[in-house]
Parts: C-alpha cells; structure tokens; sequence
C-alpha cells in the first residue's frame, strides 16, 4: 500500500448546481474543406479577449477536402495550454464521425450537434443541444453556394450563448478575422452568428456546467503560429538567401515569411529586395543552393520536415565538413517515410544530431514555444555563422502549425556577429591565411568569400580529405588532425549554445527531462502529480543540442530521471546514451507517446504513476 | 684600361594582360588527371581565355560535382574560390551562391557522368531559370574515377575496352540544353584550340545560361576503337557548323572582316561573336533549326561543334528576382534587419 496521500481524481457529476468557469476543453468535428477554421478562430479569439489563457489545434486529415478534421479549443485559468486528453464540450458538424465523437466522450460532457443526426438518442448521460443548422442558415445567408461555409458561424453563436462568451468579443473577432477588406463577409457572418445566439437563446435550456468567465490572463499577448514566429525570427536575423520546397507541416513557415520579406525588405527609394526566396525544386536543391549562399557570405536557410532532411543528409554532411554556414529549420511530423504528414511527433532528433555518413553531429535547437521560436531562428543564424556549420532548429507540427498565445516578441538588441570573415584589407595586413587553421583555440577557421579582391583571398571548398590549408589530403595525419578540430569546434557549440531551463525542486526525488512542446504536458503533469498524488519533481528543460553540464549535474541529483519523448524509439535518451556516462544513464527512465496527436499531461502523469508504482 | 663589362641580359619584358596580370594568375594547382586527358586541355582553355580577356580571377567562383570533370577546377585559375560539392547537385550550389552574391562570374565544370545521371534533374531545372553560369560538360562518355563503366551520354552500340557494348540511346546535352532554356549551347573538342577558346570566350561574356558541351576523350578507358569518344572517332567524324571567333570588347569590331556569309552578335558586355557559317545553311539564333540540325547528326553519325544557338535578349534569373545591386552577402545590418518599428507593427496586427 502507497503511503502516500492520494487526493481523488475529480470526477464529474451531474449536479445542475456545479459550474465549471474558465477550465473546460471544446471540440469542434467537421469535414476538411468546409470552412470551419474561420469560426474555429473566432472562438478561440473571443475567449482570448476576454482574458482567458486559451489554446487551439488543429487536427487534420492529409487531404484537400472531404476528411474528418477536429479542433480543440481549450480554457484554461490556470494557464495550462497542453492538450487536453478529455473533452468537455463536442460539436459535431461531421455526420461521419459523430457517432464515434459521442461514445468517446466521458460522462458529463456536452453535445451541441446537427439536429437530423439524433445523437441525443446514443446516451443519457450528456448534455445534448440539437441546432437546426440547415433552417437557420438559409434565412441568413441567400446565396446558396456561401452557406456551407456560412453555417459554421451558427455554432459559434450557439456556443456564445451557452458558454456566456460576449458578443461584443465575438463581433470584434470576426471582424479581425476576416480584417477591413472583407467588411461585406464580415457582416454576413456575424449575421450567422447571431442568429445561433438568439436560436439558442430562444430554444435551448443550458444544462450542462461549463462558462467562461472574463479575467486579465491574455493582456498585451498575441496571437501566433510556430511556423510564423519562427519566419518572423528569421526575418529579423537579417536572413537573405531562402531556399526551399513545399512540404507539410513546414510550409507555412516560408510562405508567411515571403509575406514579411514582401513588405519590410523592398527598399523603399529602389523599390529592389534585399533578399532572395526561391522555391527549389526538391530539398536536394534547396539545401545545396542554402549551403551556396551561406558559402559566398549569405545568412541562408531553407525550410523542411523528415522527408526533407532524409533528403538532404549528404549535403548537411559536406556542410559540415566543409565548415559552411546554414539554418535548416525541421518541423517534425511524423515518420517513417511518409508516415502521417498532418500529425506531430518529435521522431527527428536522433537521425538529425548525426545526420550523414562518417562522423557528422550537428547542432540542434529546440524551441517549445513562439517566443522562442522567433528567438532561436535568431540564435540559430548566429550560431551558423560563428561555427561556420548547418545548425537545425527543430520545431513540431503542434508548435508550427497551431495558433499559440504568446508573448510579444522584443526586439533583438545584440549586434548580429557574422563570425571569422577576413576582408581584402584584413588579408592584405596578413599576407595571407589557411581556412582550416585553428588559431584562436575554439577549433573555428577563418574564411573569405568569394568575390573578395584580393590574390590571397580565395581556397578551394571541398567534402574530400583537406589540410589546414584547405589543400587535398589522403594523409592520416592531416585527416585526424582535420576531424579532431572538428571535434574541438563542436566542444565551442557545446559551451555557447542555449543552456537547459533548470527548476530544482529540493523535495524531489524524481525529475522530468524534456524539450519543444512536450514541455506543456510535463508542466501540467508536474501539477497533477503533485495535486492528486502528492508527488514532488524536478524538472530541466532542453534547448539545444549538444546537451551540457547542467544535464548531468541534475541527473546526478536525482534517483530517477524521466525523460519524455514524443516518438517510439526514445531518441532523447538515445542522444545522452552517446554521451553520457553509464552510471548516470542508470538514472534515466523513459516516458514516451507517439500517436500523433500533441502530447497530453494525463498521458505523462499514468505513465510516471505506472513506473513509480505509486 | 678599360674593360668592356658587358650588362647582363635584361630579361624578356613578363607578358601580362590588359589588367596587369601574368597567365601564372591564371594558373592552379598541378593536375592529377592522366596523362593526355582532354579535361587538362580544357583547362588550359579556361586559363587561356580568362587571362586573355582580363577578367580579375578573384572575382571568378569555380564549381563542381563529383567526377574527373570535377577535380578539375583544383587546376585552373588558383585566385579564384572553388567549391568541389556533391555528385550532380552542383547547379544548385551555384544557385545559391550567384544569390548571395551577384557580381561573381560563376564557372561550372562537370562531367557526363556528373550531369546526365544524379545530376540530369538539377541539370533541369538550372535550363529553365538561365542562371547565369558557364556550365561545361566535360564528356567523355565514361565513369573514370571507377574505372570505366558507360554513362548516359555513352553512344547507343559504342564498346567498352572490356567489350561490354553499350545498348541504351544517350542523353544529348546540347538538345537539352536548347530544349529547356539554354541561352547559349555550344559543342566542342578538348583537341581545338581554337574553337574551344571561341566557344569558352562567348560564354564569358554571355548574360545568362552557357551550356558548353566538350567532347573530351577519356585516355584511360575510352580511347579506343568503338569508343565514340575517341580522339580517332573525333578526327573523323567531327564536323564543325561554323567558325566562330570572338572579339572582346576592348578590341575594334572592324578590323579583319572576313568575307561572305559572316553573321556577328553582339554580347552584353559589348564583345562580338562573329560567326562565319560552313557548309550548310546554319541559323545559331533558331533554336528549331538547331534540334533538327542535331537529330540529324546523329542519324549519320555525325558530331556537330561550334555554336548552336545564343540567345542574348532572355533575362537571367538572377535579374529576374529584382534584387539590389549590392551583394546580399555583404548588405550591412542596417539593410537586413527591419528597424524597431516594423515589429512593433507586426505585434499590434498579431494582438
């Protein structure tokens, strides 16, 4: 028997007299293709005005139309925007899923539902609201061939009405949603909408517990997209050269790029750009024309997800061994080969870290935020350039493609530090200089571009054996020597990239290790375990790789580590089995999940009570 | 008394180029190719022809895949950058360097192997967006540094020194070169000098895409009878369309103009290429007529050199994409990174 005090999981009940504000997770399921993401956004907006931490995903079929898709919106007043494994509020527009929707749910959960589907006649243990969709859009919406879009606007209003989300709010949403131009779509939809609001208030009796509720959690926050926040942070890292190919999830992230480039980076008097963007046609060109322009003195980068950095592993390795600046930013999906492109997964890392034959590394960033998102691109083109290397940064379908509340962004103070360039003039003071040479220690050359007007300026660039002088080699002595500094270069990385966030808990016997998104789950398990089980963690949070002295230091300082992962094969722990020692390695257990859908905390807390036998 | 001291010779006056250079500027590292490889001639083309025209070398980057073809740029103009990249993928790599800088003179020396198999997709799709590069092909029909196997550009029925008959058609650059966007294709033979430098000296002042296809025997391993890339099966059967000579910019135009049926095109940075037409009815500005010109070769069995089609008015891709004039490489700071106000904007949108 636990000594432990075990609080009750709550459990739901029926009493008309209990409320539930501001803490409630909702679904919408519709059909791919049928416009809902517009009033998906409205309701997620509407609730972040009024001050409510919220947070939205996507989830969707890998087609264009015609597949189911859910959205989840979830409230949170504690400020937990992880997903949230049970739902408390269904709406089911998608006569195909509904079924499934409604059985899945747990008792106490409300159902806002198509009328002619019937769903009230699965269960009795739900809340059910049947909304006439078809009668109502009719009146509000004349032109036949809109309506189908229009319609998703009613469930807003009808949610509205019984979640007691303002309808000023809504309005305000809409017409932010739709911006100045769209004024007439605006209208119409907000006339949907109301007319939801008013259906529901003349004809539905609430009975289910769930109410927002306004508080001050959101002031001076934005909303955003990974994907977009890391374009932003590229954007004002002075990017220049970008090179890419379309893939999901990674998509978004070079086209709301061009959109920034298009309006900040036309030189106004010239009316020229000071950047490049070009769509490649395949991620073998676009990491060979991305390590072109990092080679000739650009701050380039290219954009993909695993497909992509599969195909890029030969390149990536001559960008490392020809000591060539680039940023590869990867948001993951998950694999192998095509494996579900729409879904999340963090499966990348290990196959990543040595990307390429013979002996590669590489160094990783690991963003579990918008913020950081925007300020490790930043972080990422600095590091490329001062190591003269690919660096990766590494986002998740769920960071890139889902709208987070966020911070705003500050705007980067450091100077930018174009790392060891020698000039005509520095060459001309020199004499001369050999590309792979170590003079400062750090295991990081000098280089010149090309271009540069001076006899002395050039070397030859190659992926075969070289000296110091970036002459040919077959010696064993000039390889070993190359590679060794190699080696002494990426010691440099180990000690300038982004340290771990650490939170030491002098109670704890236990700690969470984890990175990118997984950080929401471990966040609200650490919550949970301490709320229902009385359990006390630690937790570090990774941000690059290679991993630090501050890994090893809290794994020394606690009996179990557990390290998350979201993908099958345990590649977090896989990577510090490469490095660390085998006492400290005893340490580590595994909490892994790799079903696609973002990582939940009551996934996270079962395991760790599983494992602890609590 | 006196002795007569007799002066010591005063050495020949050193030979330099228009921009005070000698042709050792040009040079580079001792080749590591066989002995009679028509690639070292190509080679001592390329120093010949960019000392001869005074360009600054440092403001020359060198490119290539993997192959023979592809070592070769370690031998040739020593001040200029080189970057020997993966196999086929070089016209990528010089993509994103004309990018990152668009003032440099971009040399791309690759093989048949190199080119029209790994790298014929690259190869592609570098026609269709006339970036402007040199692109030579260094052909020889053969995999050298493996020791001999055929590549697509090996002649349907040619033998291998083993015997082995090659039984699928090859890939002809030129035609794929005109087919999909070339704005300059040109045939040649390691083994003329003068055509080759012509050929080599065009591309240098052309403003856009030079695909420059040059027949270059193999020594080693394709040098024989039943090789179609023999220099014996060259002698033969070449047969040159035009004759073609450049006349660069600094030199006057008028001087020694030849007789009947002479065609002269002037290039963009003001050079002429005078074209002196041979034996058939040849129009290097139509590209139908180069195909057909082509197909036909190639029924009897024909190699065509000289200049088969040059387009000047097409714009590159690097003018295409409406850039500022200065380098995106060096752009400074305050050009880069949008000021404080920018993201504030942006945030506001985003709240």
């Amino acid at each position: 028997m636990s000594t432990l005090q075990v609080a009750p999981v709550e459990t739901r009940s029926n009493d008309p007299e209990r409320q539930v504000i501001n803490d409630f997770s909702i679904q919408i399921a519709t059909v791919n293709g049928s416009g809902s993401q517009t009033a998906n956004m409205v309701l997620m907006r509407s609730i972040f005005q009024m001050g409510i931490p919220v947070s939205g995903k996507n989830m969707f079929p890998s087609n264009i139309a015609g597949l189911p898709t859910w959205f989840t919106i979830r409230a949170s007043e504690q400020g937990f925007i992880g997903r949230k494994k049970e739902i408390d509020f269904l709406v089911a527009m998608n006569p195909e899923t509904a079924r499934e929707d409604v059985l899945k749910l747990d008792s106490g959960a409300a159902v806002v539902y198509d009328e002619p589907l019937k769903l009230n006649a699965l269960r009795s243990d739900l809340h059910f609201y049947p909304v006439p969709f078809d009668k109502l859009v009719g009146p509000v919406c004349p032109e036949a061939k809109l309506r189908k879009l229009v319609r998703n606007m009613i469930y807003d209003g009808i949610l509205a009405n019984l979640l007691s989300i303002d309808l000023e709010e809504m309005r305000k949403a809409v017409f932010k949603q739709f911006g100045k131009r769209k004024a007439k779509a605006a209208e119409l939809n907000m006339g949907a909408l109301t007319a939801g609001f008013d259906y529901a208030a003349q004809n539905l009796t609430k009975t289910d517990p769930f109410r927002v509720e306004k508080m001050n959690a959101t002031d001076g926050k934005i909303i955003i997209e990974g994907n977009a926040a890391a374009a932003l942070g590229s954007m004002f890292a002075g990017v220049t050269v970008v090179t890419w190919y379309p893939i999901t999830p990674s998509s978004s992230l070079v086209e709301t790029l061009i959109g920034y480039l298009k309006r900040f980076r036309i030189d106004k008097e010239s009316g020229k750009s000071t950047y490049a963007v070009v769509q490649a046609e395949d991620e073998l060109a676009s990491i060979g024309m991305a390590l072109g322009a990092g080679w000739a003195g650009a701050r380039s980068m290219t954009s993909t997800a695993g497909p992509g950095v599969s195909l890029m592993s030969e390149f990536v390795g001559l960008g490392y061994y020809a000591e060539i600046p680039t940023v590869i930013f990867d948001v993951q999906r998950v694999g192998p080969s095509t494996g579900l492109p729409t879904r999340t997964a963090q499966g990348d890392l290990l196959s990543t870290a040595l990307l390429s034959h013979g002996d590669t590394k590489h160094p990783m960033y690991f963003p579990s935020s918008c913020e950081e998102s925007f300020s490790m691109a930043i972080d990422a083109f600095e590091l490329a350039e001062r190591f003269q290397t690919p660096v990766f940064v590494m986002l998740d379908l769920d960071l890139g493609m889902n709208n987070w509340m966020s911070d705003p962004f500050p705007y980067p103070t450091a100077p930018i530090n174009r790392g060891k360039v020698l000039s005509a003039a520095d060459l001309e003071r020199l004499g001369g200089f050999a590309r792979y040479k170590d003079i400062d220690g750090d295991g990081v050359g000098y280089r010149t571009l090309p271009g540069t007007a001076h006899p002395n300026a050039a070397y030859f660039t190659r992926g075969s054996g070289h000296n110091e002088s970036a002459g040919y080699t077959e010696r064993e002595d000039d390889y070993i020597n190359n590679v060794d500094r190699l080696n002494r270069k990426y010691e440099s990385i180990r000690k300038a990239i982004t340290p771990p966030v650490v939170d030491y808990n002098q109670r704890a016997s236990i700690g969470f290790v984890a990175a990118g998104t997984s950080h929401y789950a471990v966040d609200e398990s650490r919550h949970q375990l301490k709320k229902e089980y009385n359990v006390e963690t630690s937790y570090l949070r990774l941000r690059a790789y290679p991993f630090n002295q501050d890994l090893i230091d809290f794994i020394r300082r606690h009996d179990r580590v557990y390290v998350v992962d979201q993908n099958r094969d345990a590649q977090l722990l896989a990577m510090m089995r490469l490095d660390f020692d085998p006492a400290d390695i005893a340490r580590l257990r595994s909490v892994r999940y790799y079903g696609g859908l973002p990582l939940d905390a009551r996934t996270v807390t079962d395991d760790i009570v599983r494992q602890e036998g609590i | 008394m006196s002795t007569t001291v007799v002066p010591p010779a005063a050495p020949p006056p050193k030979k330099i180029n228009r921009i005070g250079l000698e042709v050792l500027s040009y040079k580079g590292g001792k080749t590591t190719l066989c002995a009679g490889c028509g690639h070292n001639s190509i080679s001592e083309r390329i120093v010949e022809c960019f000392y001869e025209l005074g360009v600054e070398p440092w403001k020359v980057a060198k490119f290539s895949g993997i192959g023979c073809s592809s070592k070769s740029p370690a031998y040739f103009l020593g001040m200029s950058h080189g970057f020997n990249s993966v196999h086929g993928r070089m016209p990528s790599v010089a993509t994103g360097a004309l990018l990152a800088n668009r003032h440099i003179i971009g040399l791309g020396v690759t093989g048949d192997g190199d080119t029209a198999s790994i790298g014929l997709g690259q190869f592609m799709h570098l026609l269709r967006r006339n970036l402007p590069l040199i692109y030579i092909i260094e052909n020889n029909g053969v995999y050298g540094l493996t020791k001999g196997q055929f590549s697509a550009t090996a002649d349907l029925g040619s033998k291998l020194k083993t015997g082995v008959l090659n039984d699928l058609p090859p890939f002809d650059c030129c035609s794929l070169g005109l087919s999909w966007g070339a704005t300059y294709v040109a045939r040649s033979f390691s083994g003329d000098k003068k055509q080759l430098q012509a050929v080599l000296k065009t591309a240098i002042a052309h403003n856009g895409l030079s695909v420059i296809d040059v027949i270059s025997p193999c020594t080693t391993f394709n040098d024989h009878e039943g090789s179609t890339k023999s220099y014996s099966y060259m002698k033969d059967h070449e047969e040159a369309i035009n004759e073609v000579d450049f006349v660069p910019f600094y030199e006057d135009i008028s001087v020694e103009i030849p007789e009947g049926g002479v065609q002269d095109v002037k290039m963009h940075d003001g050079s002429t290429l005078r074209i002196r037409k041979l034996g058939r009815d040849y129009d290097p500005t139509n590209k139908m007529h180069a195909l057909a010109a082509l197909s036909e070769a190639e029924q009897k069995g024909e190699v065509l050199t000289g200049v088969l089609y040059l387009d000047t008015s097409k714009p590159n891709f690097v003018d295409m994409l409406n850039m500022a004039d200065e380098p995106l490489a060096t752009m400074p700071v305050s050009r880069t990174r949008p000021p404080k106000e920018a993201l504030d904007q942006i945030m506001e949108e985003l709240r």
